[in-house]
């Protein structure tokens, strides 16, 4: 491992070169709290090289490279990305604590799959032709021209892929801050990406604190599009940064609070499962966690007797061990939040009904935690913990069960289980959030759209519908005889 | 390892002659021997496809189908078609020169055009394979949902014109789709698709996904064509042919049927177009491939005020044209495919004397051996003369002239024809106005003859039924299948 961090690059990856910042950035292993380098940050000098070689490249070389070739480079670092993929799982999981069995079998898989995916619509970006009196409408979908997105750091090269896959393929050039927390995986796809031949300046990968790089990129004047993946309250400073300075385009990808609903005709054996891996997955460290969880009462009992035992079966340990199922979080930062929120639940009357506590001693680990007997109203309930901690309630009826779920400011997600396929589809129809999931949860593919309603936020990841989100729609209006 | 192909032995280890089932190279019940155009020699015999072969291969495919390739997820059948695009650039030179032997044309246009697009489209495809979606639609106690399903197995039939082309633009959309495909080549043109069989195989295709066979059109092509296992059959050829195809379906399965057939496509010359660009596009539009193009621009209309200046530049340029030896780099252009081809253009060429239009330039054989006609020029035709009406498939240009926009649009949709039309003006509001009213599939303004894998291609009238490339040719592979869930209890 140590072989592989010699191997990661230094330096904020601008017009095809490894450069230097304005200043240096620790990056932190939260397995145990070790310095693993210090990494070059953005300042303003940095960013606006970045913004202007994006530029550059887009008016001079990419927007004059074809479709086909657009496709061709980026199935080339799809391919190059399956060669080093086992590095690129160890860089992530040293970096970001996530266990290495999710690094290799979820994160660096997903990436070469959301190249291809996204490449193959290259070639196929299609307008309408709309005939009306006198006028023939030709539709463009246009590329915006230089995007920027500011990428998390719980899923650190997965979302810079959700991100760089459409924008690639609809003929944008690139700038990408990844998180100071896990600056290195976006390093490594760098060198990839100019061994796969992209031209100097469409992709820019740099890295800096949110307050700092993240606000220059949100007000830069020569950026028309930025998509942000984070929580609520960054969310709401990239938006008034972009009304405040020339109204680019926003997306946004926030936090959620998502409920997991389970009907007393669910099959409980598999809804407890589903149920840890709605909730712990990564720590906790997921949008979609689903950190609610209703169970109908006449199961109440059982289901928390099971999960309870489930959950405490699951092996805690040092990501790059290839039993380990729970990390630790992400950063000191973090595990102090996730701690606060824990001792908030106490104090407001929760129980804890199973974990509670740090686990070991070095490293930022928490036990995965379940607490029960939650009002709506508790902290715990309402806010967005993002760690291994789950608020259990019950509920009577149908009715109820929607209520509650739909009881939130967020909509990121929504599981429901049940074998009754009507009760799924009335309760999908009627929950306010942009995913549910049926007897899943936490099932992602990059061919379907991924977004929240209301305070989870706007636009969609994935699939086709993503491409508008890097597009501008030109309508070209012939005049075929229209009087004047 | 490079071809012994320029000479009249073809080196056995480097093209295959038994028909690719199953992902082997097999017997068939006959041998077809496959001539070089360029000098009437025989290049090799290759096995062709009798009643049992076929049987064999449908089977294969339909076995595959059931058993493997429906459960293939879409992102795995991209990845094989990707390999099978890498391993084609891989090759590239030599598929080229197999085309090239084979068929006739330029070393440059195999290499350039052919062999690249074939790699092209079937990478256009693997793109589509994990897009394709239904639709749900809800109404009123019913929650509906479309799938676009595979068919199942699928037959095809191709011309001996372009033959990689012609199989990517079938073998892409039906693989991308979640189908198995029999697909026959011409017995005129064998070689480039038996090698391409080999990339497949390589490429880790499962046995009988793509099975590809050999034969003459009334023998292997009616077998397929009728095969009751077989659910959609699509052809390229002659509309005789054509109508062949579909009433073998009618009469066998009713299997879905798409037809690209012939064409006498207009080329329309407005005196404010830019002369000299037009006669390239002219030349090209009708030269290209030896004339050998469903969609060349065959019947020329001149506007009257520039008639006589474009009949001598353009009479000029074509007799600058390169004919030659294929495997020459500078050969723009070779022999006719066949015997049987060089004499149908030669008597087509004979008929345009007798019936009276003029040979204003060729109207001849070219050189000593092979297939060659030199590239001929008609004029003072008739709309009712013979070599005006009927598709000549040959380096034979009919030119006529017109005085007003109407008529030329009349005298573009005079034919029972509509593959493809082309309008040369520098008043793009002439040519939307007049692409409108043109009765043909593909209107190419300024330009003729430019095809994308993404973009639709096909006929009106009896050009055709369907559309190939583009986003339409995931119709042609899928059928709609809806499934409507009653959500409320009431009956």
């Amino acid at each position: 491992f140590t072989k592989t961090l010699t191997a990661v690059q230094r330096g904020l990856f601008i017009n095809n070169e490894f450069v230097s910042g304005s200043s240096q950035i620790k990056v932190v292993n939260p397995s145990n709290g070790k310095v693993i380098l210090e990494a070059e940050a953005a300042g303003k000098e940095e960013v606006d090289a970045a913004v202007f070689a994006a530029d550059k490249a887009y008016k001079e070389v990419w927007s004059k490279t074809t479709p086909s070739h657009r496709r061709d480079l980026m199935l080339r670092l799809a391919d190059l990305i399956e060669r080093d993929q086992e590095e690129i799982a160890q860089i992530e999981t040293i970096d970001g604590g996530k266990p290495i069995t999710f690094t290799r079998s979820v994160d660096t898989k997903f990436l070469s799959e959301c190249l291809r995916y996204f490449a193959g619509w290259a070639d196929k970006l299609q307008g309408k032709v709309i005939e009306t009196e006198g006028v023939l409408t030709m539709v463009r979908h246009e590329p915006i021209g230089v995007c920027a997105a500011i990428v998390p750091w719980n899923f650190p090269s997965l979302l810079l892929m959700t991100k760089l896959g459409p924008a690639l393929a609809t003929g944008n050039t690139i700038v990408a801050k990844s998180s100071e927390i896990t600056p290195l995986s976006a390093l490594k796809i760098a060198a990839l990406a100019k061994e796969a031949g992209f031209p100097p300046g469409v992709i820019n990968i740099i890295t800096g604190y949110g307050e700092t790089t993240g606000e220059l990129l949100s007000r830069h004047k020569a950026v028309r599009k930025i998509t942000f993946t984070g929580s609520t309250r960054a969310g709401r400073l990239v938006m008034k940064a972009s009304a405040e300075s020339n109204m680019k385009k926003v997306t946004l990808e926030l936090g959620g609070k998502s409920p997991n609903i389970i009907f007393e005709d669910a099959d409980i054996d598999k809804a407890v499962k589903w149920a840890y891996r709605g909730i712990y997955f990564h720590q906790g460290q997921v949008c979609t966690s689903g950190s609610r969880i209703y169970v109908q009462e006449s199961i109440y009992d059982d289901f928390i007797k099971r999960f309870k035992e489930y959950v405490g079966y699951a092996p805690i340990g040092n990501p790059l061990a290839d039993s380990t199922i729970h990390g630790p979080q992400a950063s000191k930062t973090q595990y102090d939040r996730v701690m606060g929120y824990i001792e908030a639940g106490k104090q407001e009357g929760a129980t804890v009904a199973l974990g509670g506590a740090r686990w070991g001693n070095e490293g930022y680990f928490i036990q995965p935690t379940i607490f029960t007997d939650v009002k709506e109203d508790m902290t715990i309930m309402k806010e967005e913990i993002f760690g291994p901690v789950v608020c259990v309630s019950k509920f009577k009826d149908r009715d109820e069960a929607i209520q509650l779920a739909n009881n939130s400011d967020y909509g990121l997600a929504a599981a429901v289980f049940s074998q009754n396929l009507d009760t799924c589809l009335d309760v999908s129809e009627q929950i306010q959030s942009g995913i549910v999931w049926i007897n899943c949860i936490n099932m992602f593919d990059t061919a379907t759209p991924f977004g929240g309603y209301k305070g989870s936020g706007f636009g969609r990841e994935g699939g086709e519908y993503v491409l508008a989100e890097y597009t501008q729609v030109k309508a070209v209006k012939i005049n075929r005889g229209a009087p004047v | 390892m490079s071809c012994c192909l320029d000479t009249d032995v073809l080196c056995r280890d480097l093209v295959q002659t038994g028909l690719f089932i199953n992902n082997e190279f097999v017997a068939g019940d006959s041998q077809i021997e496959t001539v070089n155009p360029a000098n009437g020699k025989v290049i090799a015999k290759v096995e062709a496809a009798g009643e049992e072969q076929v049987n064999a291969a449908v089977d294969a495919a339909e076995k595959a189908f059931e058993e493997v390739w429906s459960k293939v997820t879409p992102q795995k059948r991209r990845d094989y078609m990707l390999k099978l695009a890498d391993l084609v650039d891989r090759d590239n030179e030599e598929l080229s020169q197999i085309e090239t032997l084979d068929n006739g044309k330029g070393i440059s246009f195999s290499r350039g055009f052919d062999v690249r697009e074939l790699a092209e489209c079937i990478r256009y495809y693997a793109g589509w394979t994990d897009k394709v979606h239904g639709k749900v639609i809800e109404t009123e106690g019913v929650l509906s949902y479309t799938r676009h399903e595979p068919i199942g197995v699928c037959g095809a039939i191709i011309p001996w014109n372009f033959p990689v082309l012609m199989l990517a633009w079938k073998i892409a959309p039906a693989l991308a789709t979640g189908n198995c495909v029999v697909i026959k080549s011409s017995e005129l043109t064998p070689l480039s698709a038996l090698k391409v069989a080999a990339l497949v195989k390589e490429a880790g295709f499962p046995p009988g996904v793509l099975n590809i066979i050999t034969g003459y059109g009334h023998i292997t092509g009616d077998l397929l064509a009728r095969h009751k296992k077989v659910g959609k059959i699509a052809f390229t050829g002659s509309t005789n042919v054509g109508r062949l195809v579909m009433k073998a379906a009618a009469e066998s399965n009713l299997k879905k049927v798409t037809l690209e057939l012939g064409g006498k496509s207009p080329n329309l010359i407005f005196d404010d177009a830019d002369l000299d660009l037009a006669i390239k596009w002219a030349f090209r539009g009708v030269f290209f491939n030896h004339g050998q193009t469903c969609c060349a621009g065959t019947r020329i209309y001149v506007q009257e005020g520039i008639y006589d200046k474009f009949i001598e530049k353009f009479k000029e340029h074509t007799s600058k044209a390169n004919i030659g030896h294929p495997h020459d780099e500078a050969t723009f252009q070779g022999p006719q495919v066949s015997q049987t081809q060089y004499d149908r253009i030669m008597g087509y060429i004979d008929t345009g004397k007798k019936e009276g239009a003029t040979v204003a330039l060729g109207g001849k054989r070219w050189g000593e051996e092979g297939y060659y006609i030199e590239p001929t020029i008609f004029t003072d035709v008739k709309e009712d003369m013979t070599i005006m009406k009927e598709e000549i498939f040959g380096p034979v240009v009919c030119v006529s002239k017109f005085k007003t926009d109407d008529e030329a649009i009349k005298l573009a949709n005079n034919t029972n024809y509509g593959l493809a039309s082309a309008i040369f003006s520098e008043s793009n509001r002439r040519c939307i106005e007049l692409a409108k009213r043109i009765k043909a599939g593909t209107v190419w303004v300024n330009c003729v003859n430019v095809l994308h894998a993404n973009t639709p291609f096909g006929g009106f009238k009896e050009s055709g039924i369907g559309r190939e490339n583009g986003e339409y040719a995931l119709d042609n592979y899928t059928q709609v299948k809806v499934v409507k869930m009653a959500t409320t209890l009431s009956a």
